[in-house]
């Protein structure tokens, strides 16, 4: 009796290391903030849940120079990043990120295959989207009313004041155009042509005195907030967050909007890759996607999960008109265009940066 | 310089004058540091100081930014149980703290030795290529922190050191050693060589005379500069910009992502209690230096 | 001693019977190699872990096999190229081979941003042509222009060869804003995209600006340091010491919270009616802020030399001077002052070799026109990752700086560098 007591304990000890042996530990690397909360909240903790796995999360400022480097030195730490499409694209170009077999992404909750399910351009050879987000202009309605459209952003006469614009050619310029009457559908026929790049950076020559430059997501909001300006182009989840939030009174214009994908990548050579899988798959779920909705105003990339999208974290707030893909926001919007970016940004970050040095 | 009584008026106006001025650069240099002690208590998550905190109100201040150090990024900071657990482990500001000093007493440790071996070879008279050896060494200092943060980003990647705390360790090594053979040399010189002499003719040892003769002299210059090297380490942000992976952050990059990102008071805490750390450093360089010149017989200055 | 040698029959011995001279000799060398022995485990560290790596990046600056290694065929094709005459169809047969392998490695990404640099706009050019090229068949060259109608454009063409060559000046060319072409002559970049010439001059200017504030701010406080009695000076060289031990990030952070539109400064401003609430000075995210946060970050190394210097000038020169019919400008500009400049020379020397490399401060603090060229070094190795043109513009400005270590240590010394 008191043998096979010992032996049974042994056993189950050793049945208990084993299993604990057997779990994996990925380090997630995403962009910080409310964003990353809201990924912790919808992927993470129902997929330790499910496997028994733990997760580090780390923040990065995006880019693919960490990738690179782990890859390229054979030591990577990183088993699945966040990062933005012209990068997913080019690292798996680069042959910096490991292929994935779209075959491996369960149909929606509604049935719909998965190829068909997840919006056009979301899934590439090497990344799976799970969000889609977008820049957008945004201003404290206490201080400002009667905002019609984008080319109010660049119209200092009609609303005197600064500006926050992100420090980068890429979003300002398709703006710039919108703004300045062109056409969404016909902007990146424009900005192929040098005219068409000079006409938007004559439209935001307009402004140049007036701007406030910003680099990371978080600051928009509290360049709002601080009233260091009027008005500022910002990522749509940011201000909706610091609006539901955190109360601010700030209200997001939809005109003009630039809808981008973000996407999970595995870094080649993950030391957990099969791991780093599983929490990719288990966090494209339609589920998990329409989950991340009620924490952040960014639209899930499944179309089913279009339908489970239901309230903010707040109990109270409807999510689906905050969305950049509701309908309703959709009347005068762009999608970028990775590949005019992956062609051009070499130039126009060149002349942006002389542009701004002038 | 005292006035003298028969100052011409002129003369009086000018010394008042260059008073003023000097204290107006000294109230330059010194008020940015102290300011941020009373703007990391303020109770508001401003950068100002509020009217309350003028009339002295208690509510205007608070402590709230210091808890927060320890408070962000922990998985459950409002839970009693284990709550210490959590902030050993979890919470950003606590392990930034932790890779600041691991890394910066490797990088103090392997600077201090080396620096100081070469110091003293470097400072006998039969050196060869003194002076070339001399400026190789001192290089580090000397090349701008972007070039030798890409250089090491782009060489350690090639063999497997970057992202590891240990490329970070031995990145801020070199950055250190320069400052340790500067004062180790500093001590060094006017070193009287007679005493060895005198300590070999009584029968010491070469190793013995290094440890009761030159080392107790040296001493102090070698911990001075061991400490000016934890210190360059302790600040160093560039490189860690460059090769360190996320979880290996130091407080500077910490900090530098948050003034980046989100500029919060939390950061004006960390910076008071950097400001009391370096006050601590400093207190102690300067005592060494007095006792070392007080042992060389150098009157202290 | 030569005639006693001469007398003893020529050598003189030592005890064991070897001539001195040798012996000497031999002591002499052992000395050496032991001193040498110190210095070497140090010496050999910072060669390892500090030069080495920054020559290897250098390196890059000139040198860039991605075309030659990931496609083979075709840079060797591209090199029998005269670059003027229209591309044959042998050389659209070694692109399409090369296309082929380069997508099955996973390395035309790569090849496809090499050429992009030099001709902005090729890239979806190859990595689409990539995808297609295991099908096409010959004639090459109307397959490929069937495929896309760029490949007839000659200086698709001209860009490669360009790429082709490993070793390259078109890096270091574009550092100073100028373009090599594939005939091997340079131009000048359009108007509009010049920036790197303009940077390093912004960057010379700043230093220059930041050197001499630090020289008039710095030259009183170290004039008033060295002539108060030694317990005063010493209390007060604490406020030149705190700073200078205080953190980069925190002396930072200090003047965003002093310099920002709601910060202290634009608060006093406000509240003493200097300026109106709605117009608070822009002093931060910009030149100003930039300047006056490197210039007292970097004030304490031009006080500290000059400080050493001053303490060692004797007062009686200037006493001197003046009872000899000087007056008080006299003697301090034709007494004092040129004893002072080895001081000035060495801190000045010192903060500007310091503000040209500067990085932190213009990145946080710099905004749109703060920003100086090692910020450019900085988002090419890790945003654009154009390691090579950061290499090369790395490489400029080391040798600007490595011309004033010269005479750094020429003028100073490198042995009388002094810290606190």
């Amino acid at each position: 009796m008191k043998l096979s007591h010992v032996m049974l304990g042994a056993a189950s000890a050793l049945a208990i290391s084993t299993a604990v042996y057997a779990e994996d530990k990925i380090t997630v690397v995403s962009w910080g903030g409310a964003y990353t909360k809201s990924q912790v909240e919808a992927y993470h903790k129902p997929w330790i849940a499910k496997t028994g796995n733990q997760i580090v999360s780390e923040d990065y400022n995006g880019g693919l120079a960490e990738i690179k480097a782990q890859v390229e030195a054979g030591n990577v730490t990183w088993d699945i990043v966040d990062v933005e499409y012209s990068d997913a694209i080019r690292g798996c170009d680069e042959g910096l990120l490991e292929e994935i077999d779209p075959s491996i992404l369960p149909a929606g909750a509604d049935g719909t295959p998965a190829m068909d399910d997840f919006i056009e351009g979301a899934v590439t050879d090497c990344a799976v989207s799970n969000i889609v987000w977008s820049t957008i202009f945004a201003y404290d309605t206490t201080k400002v009313s009667g905002v019609e459209g984008i080319s109010d952003f660049f119209d200092l006469d009609k609303f005197p004041g600064k500006r926050g614009i992100r420090k980068n050619p890429k979003a300002n310029l398709e703006m710039a155009l919108m703004a300045d009457g062109v056409p969404a559908a016909e902007v990146y026929d424009m900005l192929e042509t040098d005219e068409g790049v000079d006409r938007a950076f004559a439209k935001l020559d307009t402004i140049k005195d007036s701007v406030v430059w910003w680099e990371a997501g978080a600051q928009p909001p509290q360049l709002l907030a601080d009233g260091e300006v009027l008005m500022t182009t910002a990522y749509n989840g940011r201000i909706f967050n610091a609006a539901a939030g955190e109360g601010q009174p700030f209200e997001v214009n939809w005109d003009g909007q630039i809808l981008d994908f973000d996407l999970w990548v595995i870094p080649k050579g993950s030391p957990n890759k099969e791991a780093a899988m599983d929490f990719l798959t288990f966090s494209t779920e339609t589920e998990q996607l329409a989950a991340q909705a009620s924490w952040i105003a960014y639209g899930p990339a499944r179309k089913s999960s279009g339908a489970l999208v239901g309230l903010y974290n707040d109990g109270k707030t409807e999510m689906a008109p905050h969305m950049p893909t509701a309908a309703d926001n959709l009347g005068n919007a762009l999608v970028n265009n990775f590949e005019f970016w992956a062609d051009n940004q070499d130039e126009l970050n060149e002349r942006f940066a002389a542009w701004l040095a002038q | 310089m005292a006035l003298p009584i028969y100052a011409s008026t002129g003369e009086r106006i000018w010394y008042y004058t260059f008073r003023v001025i000097c204290a107006l650069i000294f109230i330059f240099l010194i008020t940015p540091i102290l300011i941020i002690i009373p703007l990391s208590f303020n109770a508001q998550p401003y950068f100002s100081i509020t009217e309350g905190m003028l009339r002295l109100d208690p509510e205007a201040y608070s402590l709230r930014w210091y808890a927060d150090i320890f408070r962000n990024g922990m998985a459950a900071p409002d839970a009693t149980e284990g709550w210490w657990a959590d902030m050993w482990a979890n919470a950003q500001w606590v392990r930034a703290m932790k890779n600041s000093f691991v890394i910066g007493f490797f990088a103090t440790l392997l600077a201090t030795g080396f620096g100081t071996l070469a110091a003293i070879g470097l400072s006998r008279s039969e050196m060869p290529y003194r002076g070339l050896i001399m400026s190789i060494l001192i290089s580090p200092m000397i090349v701008p922190l972007v070039i030798t943060a890409a250089g090491m980003f782009y060489f350690y990647s090639q063999i497997g050191l970057s992202q590891t705390k240990f490329g970070v360790i031995l990145a801020h090594a070199a950055l250190g050693t320069p400052f340790v053979i500067i004062t180790v040399t500093a001590t060094l010189v006017g070193f009287d060589k007679s005493l060895v002499r005198a300590a070999a003719s009584m029968g010491a040892d070469p190793v013995r005379t290094f440890f009761k003769i030159q080392m107790p002299l040296i001493l102090p210059g070698v911990i001075s500069g061991g400490l000016f090297a934890f210190i360059t380490s302790f600040d160093e942000v560039v490189a860690v910009l460059f090769l360190a992976s996320p979880e290996d952050r130091t407080i500077p990059r910490q900090m530098f992502s948050g003034i980046r990102e989100q500029i919060s008071p939390t950061i004006l805490a960390v910076a008071t209690i950097l400001v009391i750390i370096s006050i601590g450093l400093l207190t102690m360089v300067e005592i060494l230096r007095r006792r070392s010149e007080r042992m060389r017989g150098l009157t202290p200055s | 001693m030569a005639d006693m040698t001469a007398l003893d029959s020529g050598v003189m011995m030592a005890a064991d019977g070897t001539p001195l001279k040798k012996k000497l000799k031999q002591a002499l060398f052992l000395s050496r190699v032991r001193a040498f022995a110190l210095v070497a485990p140090l010496l050999l560290f910072i060669l390892a872990s500090f030069i080495v790596p920054i020559v290897m990046l250098l390196w890059q600056g000139v040198h860039n096999d991605t075309y030659t290694k990931n496609m083979p065929l075709s840079a060797k094709a591209l090199y029998e190229w005269d670059g003027q005459s229209d591309p044959t169809e042998s050389m659209a047969e070694a692109l399409v081979a090369d296309l082929v392998v380069a997508r099955d490695n996973k390395t035309i990404g790569r090849v496809a941003t090499r050429v992009n640099r030099e001709y902005s706009g090729t890239r979806s050019l190859f990595t689409k042509s990539a995808r297609s090229a295991a099908k096409m068949e010959a004639p090459f060259l109307e397959a490929l222009i069937d495929k896309d109608k760029d490949w007839a454009d000659i200086e698709v063409w001209k860009a490669m060869k360009i790429a082709s060559k490993s070793y390259t000046p078109a890096f270091y060319a574009a550092a100073v804003d100028m373009t090599y072409n594939a005939d091997g002559s340079f131009e000048r970049v359009e108007e509009q995209g010049r920036i790197y010439v303009k940077l390093f001059l912004r960057t010379f200017m700043v230093s220059l600006v930041v050197t001499l504030a630090c020289f008039v701010l710095g030259f009183p406080v170290a004039y008033l340091l060295s002539t108060l009695p030694m317990r005063t000076s010493n209390l007060l060289m604490i406020l030149v010491l705190l700073p200078f031990w205080t953190s980069l990030l925190v002396r930072t952070t200090a003047w965003i919270a002093m310099l920002q539109s709601q910060g202290i400064l634009n608060n006093i401003f406000v509240a003493v009616g200097i300026t109106s609430d709605d117009a608070r000075f822009s002093l931060i995210y910009n030149m100003t802020g930039t300047l006056i946060a490197m210039t007292h970050i970097l004030l304490p190394f031009m006080i500290l030399p000059l400080y050493s210097v001053m303490r060692g000038i004797s007062p009686s020169y200037v006493r001197a001077a003046k009872s000899l019919g000087a007056t008080n400008w006299t003697a301090f500009w034709r007494v004092y002052f040129p004893a002072t400049i080895p001081g000035i020379g060495a801190g000045a020397l010192l903060v500007f070799i310091l503000s040209i490399g500067y990085y932190i401060t213009p990145a946080l603090v710099g905004g749109q026109n703060g920003t100086l060229i090692s910020n450019f070094i900085a988002d090419h190795m890790q945003k654009t990752l154009n390691w090579s043109l950061a290499a090369a513009l790395g490489g400029l400005l080391l040798a600007s700086v490595l011309i004033l270590y010269w005479i750094y240590d020429k003028v100073v010394g490198i042995d009388n560098m002094k810290l606190g």
